[in-house]
């Protein structure tokens, strides 16, 4: 029951960073490597604005997402664009793309440590404990499950009601007929990634309330979200929350039953299993 | 230590033409000159060399397979690694010789088993995969060490000398260098050039594209493992944090990226200027090797996508069109095809000639 419980609230958050990724892999078509260090940013952030003032690291919020929005959108105009134009195929932009935001991830990860120290850092919000069918759990962690999923379900909304919203998905079935019917791809693709940086970063303040984290620990996230993604489907929203699910239950499994350190073999294990037996993921649509 | 890859496309046998016996000749006689290196000098620049040599091998062998396929491996530290903890957990028990054999075999056996769960699927799946390898072996080694109830690091100590660490380094760049010509010249590396420029193509020439993938994998990544296992007792102290430090990969890419990554002897041209700037670097601004080396990893992506190699090529092709007389229309034509081809930024195009 301990591990159902934990695994669905750590589920929950996941799902708001995969979501990120899914918004920059799903809908822009960038394989985004650095997508981690913006989710450790947002970390940091949270962590910087309770150091600061301790008020409710949720505040934060209200700078670091529109903070990532506008670095992720410019990181699109300035270093993203020039390699979609000069890409002739899908295969080439995700050779480049991985090149460019493998690179710009050290370089966040160097300027991270440049500011915040290379040391593990958390911090203690409210760490109480609250009572679920009789047992002990932290606080911390419900609230962020309950903030992820109030933004999951505000960003589901937007897609599904909104104009602009139906544009992102449009570009995300078919980028060449989206521009068919006077889409601006490039523009779309753009808002694509700085939003789903925006929900990274929000999802890295979320995940901060109740995990210790340093700088170079993004990479491990980017790899949870990449197989969040893959797991779900790309392009597909239901998928990747269902999958977020699969993997929080999974890992904490495996950090309950075998040993916390050993996470990411779990991570690994279900993207083995989805390479070997489906590898368009639980609700992709196989390609050609 | 120079051998050009470029095998002609239409040939059979393994006949020899001039221009490889010269290269083979340029190779070996480089070979030779690096081999002195230790007599003249010793102390810092010998270290500096055993690093050049390392990273040579490293990125040489990492060209091996990402080279041809443009699959882009970043788990070298995870392969390194493997061959350092094979080195250090058997030092008591076995000869050092057998354990850098059975850290080769390791490192294929496990290189073996991930390319059959990715390389069957998109390229894009095996580089996701390889960008956590190192992070998922240290967790394995850290736990497995923890049921052991080992300590966390492991001492590796045996008498060598740094020349001889030199050396032994150097005759594996050698061999790293002899098995990617004859690769090159295979059945084997054609197929790998077809795949690299089209798989669907190559899918429909009747290559078994997962097979020839596979292999090269393994031959990378067994290299790999097999330097983990020579420099380990150079380091003395083995910990998971050190061994598997994905820091390498990252170098390691950088430094074919620099050379270029279509030409055999493309990561050596990076490898050497890298390995000094990097020294300086080092001891200059010790804390911010992190940003620097992402701030150079950019500016090699977008400023030079085709490394050394490609501008060397580029502005021979260039000269040789200057020096070229009158043109006929014909000509104008194919050079018009060729300078489109080496305005190409991208790394794919020119292995065909």
């Amino acid at each position: 029951m301990d591990i159902v419980i934990i695994g669905l609230l750590l589920g929950g958050t996941y799902a708001l960073m995969a979501m990120g990724l899914q918004l920059q892999y799903g809908v822009a078509r960038i394989m985004n490597l650095a997508n981690g260090e913006v989710l450790i940013a947002g970390a940091f952030g949270a962590f910087w604005f309770f150091a600061g003032t301790h008020a409710s690291p949720l505040w934060s919020l209200l700078f670091v997402v529109p903070l990532a929005f506008a670095l992720n959108w410019v990181i699109y105009r300035v270093l993203i664009a020039p390699l979609v134009r000069r890409a002739k195929n899908q295969g080439k932009l995700d050779v480049d793309s991985i090149l460019a935001t493998f690179g710009l991830s050290f370089l966040f990860i160097g300027i991270m440590v440049a500011f915040f120290g290379a040391q593990y850092t958390d911090y203690a919000y409210l760490s109480e404990p609250i009572f679920i069918f009789g047992e002990r759990y932290g606080l911390n962690r419900v609230v962020a499950f309950l903030g992820s999923v109030i933004l999951c379900a505000a960003l589901y909304v937007w897609l599904h009601k909104t104009r602009a919203g139906l544009a992102l998905r449009a570009v995300s079935v078919n980028p060449s007929a989206a521009g068919l019917v006077s889409i601006n791809v490039m523009r779309t693709s753009a808002l694509a990634f700085a939003l789903g940086g925006a929900v990274t970063a929000a999802g890295g303040v979320l995940l901060s309330m109740y995990l210790t984290f340093d700088a170079s620990y993004g990479v491990v996230f980017t790899l949870k979200a990449l197989i969040i993604v893959i797991l779900g489907g790309v392009g597909d929203i239901r998928g990747t929350i269902v999958a977020a699910f699969i993997l929080g239950l999974a890992e904490t499994a495996v950090a309950t039953l075998i040993d916390p350190g050993l996470t990411l073999a779990a991570a690994y294990i279900l993207f083995m299993l989805v390479l070997l037996i489906r590898p368009e993921g639980l609700f992709g649509r196989r390609t050609a | 230590v120079s051998i050009v890859a470029k095998a002609p496309i239409v040939r059979a046998g393994f006949g020899i033409t001039a221009h490889e016996l010269r290269t083979l000749l340029v190779g070996a006689l480089l070979l030779i000159a690096a081999a002195f290196v230790p007599l003249v000098s010793e102390g810092y620049v010998l270290q500096v060399m055993i690093s050049i040599v390392m990273y040579a091998a490293l990125a040489t062998s990492w060209l091996l397979f990402s080279g041809p396929t443009n699959y882009i491996a970043l788990s070298t530290a995870a392969f390194f690694g493997i061959g350092m903890y094979t080195a250090a957990g058997g030092i008591d028990i076995l000869p050092y010789p057998v354990l850098i054999i059975i850290a080769g075999v390791a490192g294929a056996a496990f290189a073996g088993i991930v390319g059959l769960a990715t390389l069957r699927v998109a390229g894009v799946y095996f580089v996701i995969f390889s960008l956590g390898l190192a992070e998922l072996v240290r967790q394995i080694m850290t736990w497995l060490q923890h049921v052991l109830g080992t300590m966390s690091g492991l001492y590796v100590t045996i008498e060598r000398t740094e020349s001889e660490y030199y050396w032994q380094l150097l005759l594996l760049t050698a061999v790293i260098f002899v098995v990617g010509w004859w690769i090159g010249r295979s059945r084997l590396g054609f197929a790998l050039r077809i795949i690299g420029n089209d798989e669907v193509v190559a899918v429909h020439c009747g290559i078994n594209t997962a097979r020839a993938k596979v292999i090269l994998f393994v031959i990378s990544s067994t290299f790999a493992s097999i330097i983990g296992a020579l420099v380990a007792p150079r380091w003395g102290y083995v910990e998971p944090v050190v061994a598997f430090n994905p820091f390498l990969s990252f170098q390691v890419v950088i430094m074919a990226l620099l050379g270029g990554t279509h030409r055999l002897w493309g990561p050596l041209l990076g490898v050497i200027p890298f390995t000094i700037i990097w020294e300086l670097i080092s001891i200059e601004f010790p804390d911010q090797t992190t940003m620097l080396l992402g701030v150079c990893f950019l500016l090699i992506v977008y400023a030079i996508p085709n490394g050394f190699t490609g501008l060397i090529e580029d502005t021979f092709k260039r000269r040789a069109k200057g020096h070229g007389g009158s043109p006929g229309p014909v000509h104008q034509v194919l050079g018009a095809v060729s300078s489109a081809a080496a305005d190409d930024p991208r790394p794919q195009q020119s292995n065909d000639a």
